[in-house]
């Protein structure tokens, strides 16, 4: 099994997704010769052509409002929004128009767009570059709202979500991008488990975190630092924010009792809001502690020169690790 | 090049000078040879900013190199009492708004999102969302108005807004809402794009089958072309259309034609798509040189005069590299501060669970 970075496997898995389907389109800012600037669609271009592996004008509301009309044309849109602060002149069309075209027409239009959006802090760059915008989206019905944390997921879930006819907004964890695992590509894409599954990544009896995208890795380097003092931790892989796997959640918390979830998005109003309050009415009488949460703080992402304050760390985890086996 | 028909020169590229039907440039000769020290000064900075990030003293510099003339001569058109709102990349107008240097290379370095106090300076800080600004300096230009400080004939007090922005804004829904709005109040503001042929990548053509000045006759504006690396032309128009705003005549929209000698950024590779064959076009029209040749010519810049903007601009960037690194860390418990006007118990209840990780690091 080839070993690839976060980057290589989108790219690999875009291609592959071109080349099952010739209706599958990409869009975006810099994607064509450049092969955008993280070089996610490196060489796709050359493979595809210029007519499927569109370099678009600057204008983020313009991008998806377009691929709207390409899908309600049959065709089935990849678009690229560059960074995770510049998707916001794409809100209208994202979560008033795209969201809720299934549901207005009564199921008789769909618009199997996915919008794949690198995301999350961490890389030392200036304002704007480092955002966490995944609450407002899974907040949004009709969306569906992946991220992926390692490159066998990245590979099989960009073909998944292209594959969706329903909308997807594709999270890329853009600090671990050139972080290197091994990837299945010799699988079928419908024997793949759903694209809504949680995945416990490290069994574990005392405690579970629930991570994401960019945190898994810390999260993971959290489990191992508590083995050392004998505290096993049971990590979960969300990989999903919308919809939820609860049943998952639920039943690795029914066994610990006791659950951490970690993301670097602020913390008021944040996925984990949502998943605690539902662990509490579902696992009410197995819980041990209350939910705890390690996330960025309620402020704008500061200045790059402190970001490691904000970001969750291992330590941070063991923290609220420690404070729920103090209950 | 045919991009260059039509557009307002007052100085070519071989350093010749001649007055335009229409811009009759009345600069002194010290006036000129300010710019030139102006040019000279923020090329030297912006050298340096590459070169402190190619040291890993910032995370990331935009280059203005090739724009220096787009934005000395447009920001020198300035009064004091107007303001300006710009992108990432102007440098220079920072510059001749009297922004410390070391102050801009906060914003890269990562110390601080905005490196100076925008009201003092009447210079916003650097923005990073494409085309966001344009409707903010409209709407600054509307309260200009709105405040009765236009159209007094008081030279002191007449107001006027300049918008930054690159030739890939023109395509943000923004940028072309605050054309609507400019229009619609005959607000004092003048959009000022330079067109330094790419967005990133992306060459002018991707955003625009015309010009990018011809677009704002559909709104009802005035669009003039100007030779970016011009810095005599740049002056002049911008002035007029300045003056224009001021005195109640609306807004107008100059495109100023250049080229982005540098890359769009220290991250990135413009090897993958710039044609060689174009940068070395524009390097013979680079907009230091020509007004060199003008001022030798003319006297008013001699080998003397030069080593005294040499040494200048070398003390200019020691203090650079001296200041960089002196830049102080934020405090990060300072992530907490001003995110409301008044204290949160919530923000204060997180505030404490930082500084308590923060001492036991400091005890450990
Ligand atoms: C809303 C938004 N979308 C995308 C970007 C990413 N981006 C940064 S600069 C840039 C190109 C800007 O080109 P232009 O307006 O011509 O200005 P230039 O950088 O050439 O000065 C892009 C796409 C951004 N900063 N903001």
């Amino acid at each position: 099994m080839p070993q690839l970075s976060i980057v290589h496997a989108l790219n690999q898995g875009m291609h592959r997704a071109m080349e099952a389907d010739s209706k599958v389109l990409l869009m975006g800012e810099d994607i064509g010769k450049l092969g955008g600037v993280f070089r996610v669609t490196e060489g796709l271009q050359q493979s595809f052509g210029d007519e499927r592996v569109i370099d678009s004008p600057l204008a983020e509301s313009g991008i998806v409002g377009t691929a709207i009309g390409l899908a309600l044309y049959g065709f089935r849109p990849v678009v690229e929004i560059q960074f995770d602060g510049f998707v916001f002149p794409a809100f209208d069309q994202i979560v008033v128009q795209l969201a809720r075209m299934r549901f207005r027409s009564a199921g008789a239009l769909s618009l199997p767009i996915t919008i794949r959006i690198p995301y999350g802090g961490g890389i030392g760059s200036v304002e704007h570059h480092s955002e966490s915008p995944e609450s407002y989206f899974a907040a949004t019905p009709g969306l569906r709202v992946v991220t992926c944390s390692d490159s066998h997921d990245a590979y099989w879930m960009i073909q998944q979500s292209i594959a969706s006819d329903d909308p997807v907004i594709f999270l890329e964890p853009k600090r671990r991008y050139w972080q290197k695992s091994e990837v299945n590509t010799n699988a079928k894409l419908n024997e793949i488990s759903s694209l809504h599954e949680a995945r416990v990544l490290s069994e574990g009896t005392d405690c579970t975190i629930i991570g994401y995208g960019p945190t898994i890795a810390t999260c993971l380097q959290a489990a191992r630092l508590a083995a050392e003092d004998g505290v096993s931790l049971e990590v979960i892989d969300l990989r999903s924010l919308s919809p939820l796997d609860m049943p998952v959640l639920i039943k690795s918390a029914n066994k610990t009792g006791r659950v951490v979830i970690v993301h670097e998005a602020s913390r008021s109003g944040g996925v984990g809001a949502e998943i605690a309050t539902r662990l509490s009415q579902e696992c009410f009488y197995k819980l041990e502690a209350p939910v705890m949460r390690v996330t960025g703080y309620d402020v704008p992402y500061p200045p790059s020169r402190i970001e490691d304050d904000y970001l969750p760390d291992a330590e941070r985890i063991l923290d609220a690790v420690e404070k729920c086996m103090g209950y | 090049m045919d991009q260059l028909d039509s557009v307002v020169q007052l100085l070519d590229s071989n350093g010749s000078f001649a007055n335009h039907s229409q811009y009759i440039s009345t600069l002194s000769d010290s006036e000129l040879f300010d710019f030139y020290r102006d040019m000279v000064l923020v090329r030297a900075l912006d050298e340096q900013a590459t070169a402190l990030q190619r040291q890993g003293e910032l995370g990331l510099w935009a280059p203005l190199l090739g724009q220096e003339a787009a934005q000395i001569g447009s920001a020198r058109a300035m009064r004091k009492q107007d303001f300006a709102f710009s992108t990432y990349r102007e440098h220079g107008v920072a510059w001749c708004r009297g922004v410390d240097p070391v102050d801009m290379l906060s914003f890269w370095r990562g110390t601080k999102h905005q490196g100076w106090d925008a009201n003092q300076y009447r210079f916003y800080g650097y923005q990073i969302i494409i085309g966001a600004h344009a409707l903010h300096a409209t709407g600054y230009a509307m309260g200009a108005y709105l405040s009765r400080n236009t159209e007094t004939g008081d030279a002191g007090k007449d107001q006027a807004v300049m918008a930054y922005f690159g030739d890939g804004a023109m395509s943000e829904g923004d940028v072309n809402e605050a054309f609507v709005f400019a229009a619609s109040y005959q607000a004092p503001v003048v959009f000022y794009c330079q067109n330094n042929q790419w967005a990133i990548s992306e060459p002018t053509r991707r955003q625009s089958r015309v010009p990018l000045a011809y677009r704002a006759a559909g709104f009802g504006i005035p669009g003039i072309r100007v030779d970016g690396n011009d810095v005599i032309a740049c002056y002049e128009v911008t002035k007029q259309a300045l003056d224009r705003a001021r005195s109640g005549g609306g807004p107008t929209l100059i495109e100023a034609i250049t080229y982005r000698m540098g890359a769009h950024t220290t991250s990135d590779d413009p090897t993958k798509y710039q044609v060689f064959s174009d940068v070395e076009l524009w390097r013979d029209r680079d907009p230091i040189e020509r007004l060199k040749v003008y001022l030798r010519a003319k006297g008013v810049l001699n080998n003397e005069l030069e080593s005294e903007i040499s040494d200048e601009a070398a003390a200019l960037t020691e203090r650079m590299r001296k200041g960089c690194r002196e830049l102080p860390d934020p405090n990060p418990l300072s992530m907490f501060n001003h995110v409301y006007s008044e204290s949160d118990l919530n923000i204060d209840e997180q505030r404490r669970e930082v500084e308590t990780i923060l001492s036991r690091s400091q005890n450990n």
